[in-house]
C-alpha cells in the first residue's frame, strides 16, 4: 500500500512540476541555511572536554579594592595573583590543580639561515597535563619537584615536533625558547579543545589551533617571559616582580571528583578569602568556583553573531515552511476531483491523510537532499572566512542526520493542514461539479 | 469597487488567505530586522577614526634579546634599538614621517585606563572616564594625520620613555575633542589638570585633537571617541611605527621596510606576513566579520522577498484557476478586463495589509527581543514603515501575472457547459 501511495505522489508531483521544483527548493533553502547556522553554533558551543568538563572547576576570587564595589552584585575576577594562585595550589585541596598563563614564546630555529618566530606557549604546573588529560605521543610531563627546582623542560606540540624535528621521538632534545635552552620531556599528540576552555581570561584566542610550548611557570618566569595578560588593581612601583606586585595575570584550575569536593573546595576557597580579609590583604569576599562549561558561558565565548545567525536562519526556514503549506494546499485544492473519485471508490479518509502526507515527505526528504548539499556548500564558504574557528567548519553525522530529521518534521507540519483539508472533503460535491 | 465581493470571496478561502498574510508578517518583522541590523553594521563600518587613512603603513617587529625590559639598563637598550629603527624607517625614499606607537585605531590592541578631575585611587566609574591611551612621540600627531583644533602638539623635548610595565604616568597629555567635553563640559580643557588610571601625578592637557578612535574593536563602545596621547616612547621587547609615505608611494615603501629593519638589525623577528600591513588593510581585518554579517543578511532578505512573492504567486494562480467560470460570467456581464486586474489586485492588496498589520507588532516585538538578549539599538519607526511600503509593493508585482491571466480570461466561459 505505501508503495502505491509513493507512486500516486510521484505522479502528482511531477504533473507540476514548477510546483513541485518550487517547494522543493525552498525548503531546501530554509534547512541549508539553518543546518549550517546550527553546525557553526555546535561547533562554538560544543564541550571541549566532554569526559571531565563536570570534574574540572575554575577557582575565582577578588583582590580589588573597595572601590566601585557593590555586595552580592560585582563578579570576582577573572584571573589571579600569582601569590593567591601559588598558595591555593601549593594547599593541594583538589585531586589536581595547575595554575596556568599565555606567552608569546620566540623559537630560534636549527638553522642559522631561519629567522626565529612566534608561537603561542602556555607557562604552567605540572598537574596541567593529567588535569586535561592531555594525550602525549612521546614521553610525558614534568613533575611538580621540576616545577618548583625552576627545571628547563618543555613540553612541545605535534606540530611544532613536525616543523622543528620532523616528527620523530625528540625527547631529551634541545629547543630554544626566548633565547634560554629548554630539554624536550614531552611531544603531544594533537591537542586542541574548541573552545580553548583553559585560555578564557588570559588573553588567548577562544577557538583555533593548540599551544607550541608548555614550560614549567616558573622557569619561564626566571628567564623573564611575560603574561599575556596583566591587570593591576593598585599602583605599581616594582615591574621586575610580578609575583609580588598587586597585579592578577594567572589563571588556576582544579579537579574535583564529586559534589561533596565540590563544596568542600568552595568552604576552602571561602576560607582563604576570610583569612586574607582578616591579614588585610583582601576587601571583597565574593568567591565563584564554576566548572567548564559554567565558565565559557560566563565568559560568553559564543560570538553574538553566530547566534543571531541561527535564529535569522529558523525564521528563514519558519517562512519556508508556512510557504509550502500554501503551496501543497493550493495543489491539494486543485485535485479535490481526484479525491473525490478516490473517496467515492472506497478510499477511507484515513488512506487519503496517509497520501498527502506522503507526498509532503517526498517533498520535506527530496528538500533535505538538496539542503544538504546547500549547507555543505554554506559551510564551504565558512571555511573560507577568516574567523578563528573557520578551518573546523564541517559536518558531522550528528547534524547529517539532523538534517533529515528537520526536513521530515517541516514538510510534515507543512502537509498536516494540506492533507486534513483533503480527507474531510465531502466526495460527492466534486464529483458533481465534474 | 466595493469591497464587499471581495470580502465574501476571501471567506470561502480562510486557509489560504491566513497562509499568504502569515508569511508576509513573518517576511516583514524578519525583513525589517535584518536591514536594521545591516544598516546598523555598514554605520558603524564606515564611521572615519579621526587619522588620515590613506598613505599610512604600521610596523611591528620584537627584538631577539634575553632581556624582557623590566631592568633599567635593558629599557634603556630598547630604547636606543627603537630610536635607531626610527632612524632607519625616517631615512627611506618617500617617508614623510615616522612615529613610535604602542596601538592604531581599530588595531584590537588596546592600552585602557580611567581618566579623573581629582588625584589618587577611586577607579570606580563615576569619577573616572574610560579611555584608551597612545604612547607615542612629536611626530606622532602628524603621522597620524589626526587635527590639533585647540593647544599645542608636544615638542621634541616634551618626549621621555619608560618600560611596558611602568606605571608612572606623563605630565603633559592631548585628549580628543568628545573626552575634552566630557570632562570638561563648560569651558576649554587647554591648560586643566587631570589625573591618570587614579594616581597622583598631575597631567597637564595642552592639545585638543578633534577626533580619533580607540583601538578597540567589537567592544569599548562607551568610549569609542575618547582618546588619550601620551609623549612617552613605551620600550618593549616589542616595538611598533607608523609611517606615513608621499601619495601613491605606499607599496614601494611597504616592500622596502622589512629589507631595511634588517639590514640596519638583524637580531629581530618581522612576522612574514603581518609585519608591515596598510591601514586600509587594518580597516578591512578589524571590519571584516561585520561586512559578513551585513552581506549574508542582505542575502537572507533578498531570498526571503522572492520566497513570499513566490508563494503569492502560486496561491494567487490556483484562486485564478479556480475561479475561472466565475470571471467568466463577470466579463460576460459587462466587467471590463480592468475590472477584473482590478479586483485581483485589491484582494491582494487586503490581505497583504492584513498581513502587513501582524506584521509591524512582530517586527517591533522581534526587535524588543533583539535588544533584551543582544545588544542592539531600538529600531526607528520609519524602518517598519519602509518595510510595510516593500511588503505591499511585492505583493502587488507578485499577484500582477496570475491577476493579468485572470483578466484575459474570456466572456465565452461563462457560457461553456458546466
Amino acid at each position: 500500500m505505501f508503495g502505491y501511495y509513493i507512486d500516486i505522489a510521484v505522479r502528482s508531483l511531477r504533473r507540476n512540476k514548477v510546483l513541485t521544483a518550487l517547494m522543493i527548493l525552498t525548503l531546501a533553502m530554509g534547512i541549508g541555511a539553518s543546518i549550517t547556522t546550527l553546525t557553526v553554533l555546535k561547533l562554538l558551543s560544543g564541550d571541549p572536554i566532554p569526559q571531565k568538563s563536570a570534574r574540572l572547576f575554575y577557582p575565582q576570587i577578588d583582590p580589588n579594592t573597595l572601590d566601585g564595589y557593590v555586595a552580592d552584585k560585582t563578579k570576582p575576577d577573572t584571573i589571579m595573583t600569582y601569590t593567591d594562585a601559588m598558595s591555593l595550589l601549593h594547599a593541594h585541596r583538589a585531586k589536581r590543580q595547575a595554575v596556568m598563563a599565555l606567552t608569546q614564546a620566540k623559537i630560534v630555529p636549527q638553522h642559522a639561515n631561519d629567522h626565529p618566530y612566534f608561537t603561542d606557549g602556555v607557562m604552567t604546573t605540572a598537574d596541567f597535563f593529567g588535569m586535561f588529560d592531555v594525550p602525549f605521543q612521546y614521553g610525558g610531563s614534568w613533575t611538580a619537584d621540576d616545577d618548583e627546582s625552576r627545571a628547563p623542560l618543555v613540553v612541545i606540540a605535534d606540530f611544532l615536533n613536525e616543523k622543528m624535528f620532523g616528527g620523530g621521538n625528540s625527547v631529551g632534545k634541545i629547543i630554544r625558547i626566548n633565547d634560554h635552552d629548554f630539554r624536550i620531556v614531552g611531544v603531544l599528540k594533537h591537542w586542541a579543545p574548541q573552545p580553548r576552555f583553559y585560555t578564557q581570561g588570559l588573553a588567548g584566542r577562544d577557538y583555533g589551533d593548540g599551544d607550541a610550548v608548555f614550560m614549567p611557570l616558573q622557569t619561564a618566569r626566571s628567564m623573564d617571559m611575560g603574561p599575556q595578560d596583566t591587570e593591576c588593581f593598585a599602583s605599581v612601583t616594582d615591574v621586575q616582580h610580578l609575583e609580588t606586585a598587586p597585579c592578577e595575570w594567572v589563571g588556576l584550575w582544579v579537579e574535583l571528583d564529586d559534589s561533596a569536593a565540590v563544596a568542600q573546595y568552595k568552604s576552602f576557597l571561602d576560607g582563604y578569602v576570610r583569612q586574607q580579609i582578616n591579614l588585610g590583604r583582601f576587601k571583597r569576599s565574593d568567591t565563584a568556583l564554576l566548572d567548564v562549561m559554567g565558565w565559557l558561558s560566563d565568559q560568553q565565548v559564543v560570538p553574538d553573531d553566530a547566534k543571531l545567525q541561527v535564529y535569522l536562519a529558523f525564521g528563514f526556514l519558519l517562512i519556508c515552511v508556512v510557504n509550502t503549506v500554501g503551496l501543497l494546499l493550493a495543489k491539494c485544492l486543485r485535485r479535490s476531483r481526484e479525491i473525490g473519485v478516490r473517496r467515492a471508490l472506497g478510499a477511507t479518509r484515513g488512506a487519503i491523510f496517509t497520501q498527502f502526507m506522503v507526498e509532503a515527505g517526498i517533498v520535506g526528504l527530496t528538500g533535505g537532499l538538496l539542503g544538504l548539499v546547500l549547507a555543505e556548500l554554506g559551510l564551504l564558504g565558512v571555511r573560507h572566512e577568516p574567523a578563528e574557528y573557520a578551518s573546523l567548519a564541517y559536518l558531522d553525522i550528528e547534524m547529517f542526520l539532523l538534517t533529515f530529521v528537520v526536513a521530515l518534521v517541516a514538510s510534515l507540519i507543512a502537509g498536516l493542514l494540506p492533507a486534513w483539508r483533503a480527507c474531510v472533503m465531502a466526495p460527492a460535491p466534486q464529483l458533481k461539479a465534474a | 469597487m466595493s469591497l464587499h465581493p471581495i470580502l465574501v470571496a476571501l471567506r470561502k478561502h480562510k486557509a489560504g488567505v491566513v497562509l499568504i498574510a502569515l508569511q508576509i508578517a513573518l517576511t516583514l518583522a524578519i525583513v525589517c530586522n535584518a536591514v536594521f541590523i545591516i544598516y546598523s553594521r555598514i554605520e558603524k563600518v564606515n564611521r572615519p577614526t579621526g587619522i588620515n587613512e590613506t598613505n599610512l603603513l604600521l610596523v611591528e617587529q620584537q627584538w631577539v634579546s634575553a632581556s624582557n625590559g623590566d631592568s633599567a639598563a635593558g629599557i634603556q637598550q630598547f630604547d636606543s634599538l627603537l630610536r635607531n629603527d626610527l632612524d632607519t624607517l625616517t631615512r627611506l625614499p618617500d617617508v614623510e614621517s615616522v612615529a613610535p606607537i604602542n596601538s592604531i585605531p581599530l588595531l584590537n590592541s588596546s592600552w585602557t585606563g580611567g581618566i579623573a578631575l581629582k588625584p589618587g585611587p577611586g577607579l570606580s566609574d563615576k569619577n573616572n572616564v574610560h579611555t584608551a591611551y597612545y604612547f607615542g612621540d612629536e611626530h606622532m600627531v602628524d603621522t597620524l594625520g589626526v587635527h590639533i583644533v585647540a593647544g599645542r602638539n608636544f615638542t621634541s623635548a616634551e618626549i621621555n620613555n619608560k618600560g611596558m610595565r611602568d606605571q608612572s604616568e606623563p605630565n603633559l597629555v592631548i585628549v580628543t575633542q568628545d573626552l575634552a567635553k566630557k570632562l570638561f563640559p563648560k569651558d576649554s580643557a587647554v591648560g586643566k589638570v587631570v589625573y591618570l588610571d587614579g594616581s597622583n601625578t598631575p597631567s597637564t592637557i595642552i592639545g585638543i585633537v578633534e577626533r580619533m578612535q580607540i583601538p578597540a574593536v567589537g567592544w569599548g563602545d562607551n568610549f569609542t571617541w575618547y582618546s588619550t596621547l601620551v609623549p612617552t616612547r613605551v620600550n618593549a621587547i616589542f616595538s611598533r611605527y607608523i609611517v606615513r609615505t608621499r601619495p601613491g608611494r605606499l607599496d614601494s615603501v611597504r616592500r622596502s621596510i622589512v629589507p631595511a629593519l634588517y639590514n640596519a638589525n638583524p637580531m629581530r623577528v618581522l612576522d612574514d606576513d603581518d609585519a608591515v600591513r596598510s591601514f586600509t588593510d587594518i580597516r578591512e581585518n578589524a571590519y571584516r566579520a561585520d561586512v559578513g554579517m551585513a552581506v549574508l543578511m542582505g542575502v537572507v532578505c533578498l531570498i526571503l522577498l522572492a520566497v513570499t512573492a513566490a508563494g503569492i504567486v502560486g496561491l494567487t494562480s490556483f484562486w485564478v484557476g479556480q475561479r475561472h467560470r466565475q470571471i467568466g460570467v463577470r466579463r460576460a456581464l459587462g466587467a471590463r478586463k480592468i475590472d477584473i486586474l482590478h479586483y485581483f489586485q485589491l484582494e491582494n492588496l487586503m490581505i497583504a495589509g492584513g498581513g502587513a498589520v501582524i506584521g509591524i507588532g512582530l517586527a517591533l516585538g522581534l526587535n524588543r527581543w533583539l535588544m533584551s538578549s543582544f545588544e542592539m539599538q531600538r529600531m526607528p519607526l520609519y524602518y517598519v514603515l519602509a518595510g510595510l511600503v516593500v511588503v505591499m509593493v511585492l505583493g502587488q508585482l507578485a499577484v500582477f501575472v496570475p491577476a493579468r491571466r485572470a483578466s484575459n480570461v474570456p466572456p465565452v466561459v461563462a457560457t461553456r457547459s458546466v
